[in-house]
């Protein structure tokens, strides 16, 4: 077991428990300690004046590439990205080589995990090698440690195996995860408009990922069955969830920290590290993700970390592989929103903590005594400068590099500790 | 043009990021080279030393064969790569292969590439000037550039004029180029053509998107037709060419709605009777030769000014 911490004069925001104040906080054994407990005498203190003290942060939706793609990341490598941003767990999309789709990668993940600085919640895949036709064993893929399911990456085509796919996970409380993207359209490279007719770039409409959305709400409203959606780009997509939630339709959404940030001006100058899918759209798409975050449209922030190496991405941009690494511009990405007045801080922490934990079932999102101390150490005034050396993802895929340096503000907040299970798995150099 | 100007592009990737100035002293270089090719002995030895790459990954005569005799009618050493000799076949990248030329020391790249920003991301590998002879669906600088020339050399201006491009917007990366630069140099561009090949956003440029063929051609100083492919990558475009051909293309009647000394222009190759009907191609409003001509010596201009003799 760590030493116990005692983590002073921080600003502890739990909103599971609706606590907002400046308070000392606890850790022994792993655990949030009771505030009336005695401190022990070999406490170690952190001092975390001018911080805040957030549940540890979860990122629903991340790509590792173990097995299979190790040189692009691995489950050690990817996890201390994850810390280096404040994460103290992580939900990994199937699409490995092999895909995710047997007892045996979900074992061989986890056991690849024991000793990682995140906690790693396996999601399996939907149908076998995720081709769309026949379903996994959600049953054995639940029981060995799988959290959900999801073909992300490739949508699920079929209608009725999408609908077995809900009635099935039904029973082995297994979340859903959609990719929703109709593939007849999307076979783009980025979002269509001006941009992508200004850069002669084939384009992906609106429409294809809202046509996809709408029919797994109505798959789930008929159904009665529960359904998450993956990184929401578009407004057409937000409308079609808002609404279906308030017809009490079983849907939760996430978006990506680049859809509230970016937009497909970021492609300009054929900029692979601003490929992805699915791909960033216009101002006016940005502002209506903002808006499904400031209306509680989207439960939870995830970043989609899809790390590439230069071989897929230093190439023309029609060849270049989808996805940005995420897992350490979310955080400060999204404490602009509470700059910016579209959150407040409590919504933030629900958002990156709370909800993900919630949906996936999984411990976490709070600071109860008791809990397992899974905390986060903010800074949310500190300013930097992304750079290649900084990153800790094994790739350094990111259209966040250098920000600031080109012109652009540079990034505010990041995480100086992160805390998983009473373990300092990250602190600020 | 402004006192003080300069030309200031180390290489061409589009016309995008040309200035009215610039479109305007390109031009006027072309016309002092035009002559040159008219000379028994069309040689001058302007670029005398100098490496010229054409390095092809798309089939291409004209362009190809354009600045090829361009470069050789200044007395540069030119080579050429294509696709099917490169090493691409083998696999090797882009940038690899970009890099291996650049340690040959080449002082012009000119490259034709199927994918978009190709010429783009070359211009960061290398030493040498690159020259886009042509990306993907995205621009054509130096065909933008002679469908000026010509225009120029018959209206005697660029400004002002009713520019109709007809046909698939786009896929056409000549009618991209058209579309900069001609709204750059102050003209105005109607566009038509079918629902499925207008790209999205032109209006934002300043193009107007036209529902009829008469709304486009109606009083045009210029009638510039594209030529037709009826599908790409399986995506069903187009019904057929016949229907194409009855709706979209440019017949003496369609022709008759413009100007009575409207210009009738083609990139090439020409799907005679599709897109262009042969009496109007080879009518004497057309000046689709006069392209060809001046394409050479745009050309030359371009291997000029880009080897820093601006």
């Amino acid at each position: 077991m760590p030493a116990p911490l005692l983590i002073k004069n921080g600003r502890i925001i739990d909103p599971a428990n609706s606590f907002d104040d400046v308070r000392d906080l606890l850790i022994v054994d792993g655990r949030i300690a009771d505030p009336a407990t005695n401190i022990p005498s070999d406490v170690q203190e952190v001092d975390a004046s001018g911080c805040w003290v957030i549940p540890g942060l979860i990122d629903m939706h991340v790509h590792l590439r173990e097995p299979g793609e190790e040189y692009k990341e691995d489950i050690l490598s990817g996890t201390k990205a994850a810390a280096a941003g404040g994460f103290t767990a992580v939900a990994c999309m199937p699409n490995t080589k092999p895909v995710n789709d047997s007892r045996a990668v979900t074992s061989l993940i986890l056991s690849q995990a024991t000793h990682a600085d995140a906690r790693v919640y396996p999601v399996a895949a939907i149908s076998k090698n995720s081709q769309g036709s026949a379903l996994t064993e959600f049953g054995e893929l639940r029981a060995t440690g799988a959290v959900a399911v999801s073909d992300d990456g490739l949508p699920v085509r079929d209608s009725q195996l999408m609908r077995r796919a809900l009635e099935y996970a039904d029973d082995h409380d297994l979340l859903v995860i959609s990719h929703s993207e109709e593939p007849s359209l999307s076979n783009g490279v980025m979002n269509e408009g001006i941009v992508s007719t200004r850069l002669g770039l084939k384009g992906i409409p609106n429409a294809a990922e809202s046509i996809m959305v709408y029919r797994d709400i109505a798959l789930a409203e008929c159904l009665g069955k529960r359904i998450h959606i993956a990184h929401v780009s578009t407004a057409m997509s937000t409308d079609l969830i808002r609404s279906a939630k308030a017809r009490g339709v079983r849907v939760t959404a996430e978006t990506a920290p680049h859809y509230f940030t970016l937009t497909d001006e970021a492609v300009v100058g054929y900029n692979t590290n601003a490929k992805m899918n699915p791909p960033l759209r216009t101002e006016q798409d940005r502002q209506a993700i903002r808006q499904g975050l400031a209306d509680g449209t989207f439960d939870a922030i995830a970043t989609d970390h899809a790390p590439h190496s230069i071989l897929e991405k230093e190439v023309e941009f029609d060849r270049a592989m989808n996805g940005i690494i995420g897992l350490e511009t979310s955080l400060p990405l999204s404490l602009a929103l509470v700059r910016e007045g579209v959150l407040d801080e409590n919504k933030l922490v629900e958002l990156l903590s709370v909800n993900p934990a919630r949906i996936l079932g999984v411990e976490g999102g709070t600071l109860s005594a008791g809990a397992r101390a899974d905390v986060t150490i903010v800074n949310p005034d500190l300013q930097y400068t992304y750079t290649e050396e900084q990153v800790v993802s094994k790739s350094k895929n990111s259209p966040f590099l250098d920000v600031g340096a080109t012109g652009r503000s540079s990034l505010q907040g990041r995480a100086v500790y992160t805390i998983m299970g009473g373990r300092i798995t990250h602190r600020l150099a | 043009m402004a006192t003080g100007y300069f030309f200031s592009h180390r290489h061409i990737l589009d016309i995008e990021h040309l200035s009215a100035d610039d479109i305007d002293y390109i031009i006027t270089t072309a016309e002092s080279f035009k002559e040159i090719s008219a000379r028994p002995i069309k040689k001058v030895p302007t670029l005398r030393g100098n490496t010229i790459i054409n390095l092809f990954f798309e089939p291409s005569t004209r362009t190809r064969l354009s600045f090829e005799i361009a470069a050789k009618r200044m007395s540069a050493d030119t080579f050429n790569i294509s696709a099917s000799t490169s090493s691409a076949t083998k696999g090797e990248t882009l940038i690899d292969t970009a890099r291996n030329i650049s340690a040959m020391n080449p002082d012009i790249i000119i490259l034709r590439h199927s994918f978009s920003g190709a010429p783009h991301m070359l211009s960061q590998y290398v030493d040498a000037a690159v020259i886009n002879a042509g990306d993907g669906t995205h621009e054509h600088p130096s065909q933008g550039l002679l469908d000026m020339m010509t225009v120029r050399e018959h209206k005697k201006k660029l400004h002002s004029l009713k520019i109709a491009i007809i046909g698939d917007i786009l896929h056409s990366r000549v009618a991209h180029s058209d579309i900069l630069g001609f709204l750059r140099m102050g003209s105005e561009v109607f566009v038509y053509g079918p629902g499925t090949l207008i790209p999205p956003g032109l209006e934002e440029l300043g193009v107007t998107v036209c529902s009829s063929m008469k709304e486009a051609v109606q009083d045009a100083d210029v009638v510039m037709t594209l030529r037709i492919q009826k599908e790409r990558q399986n995506d069903p475009l187009l019904p057929s060419f016949r229907e194409y051909a009855s709706k979209y293309g440019v017949t003496a009647e369609v022709a008759s709605w413009a100007r009575p000394d409207a210009l009738i222009m083609h990139p090439g190759p020409i799907n005679r009777g599709v897109e262009l009907m042969p009496d109007v191609a080879d009518g004497t409003q057309s000046v689709i030769l006069d392209q060809v001509t001046n394409g050479v010596a745009v050309r030359m201009a371009l291997l000029y000014l880009v080897s820093g003799n601006s």
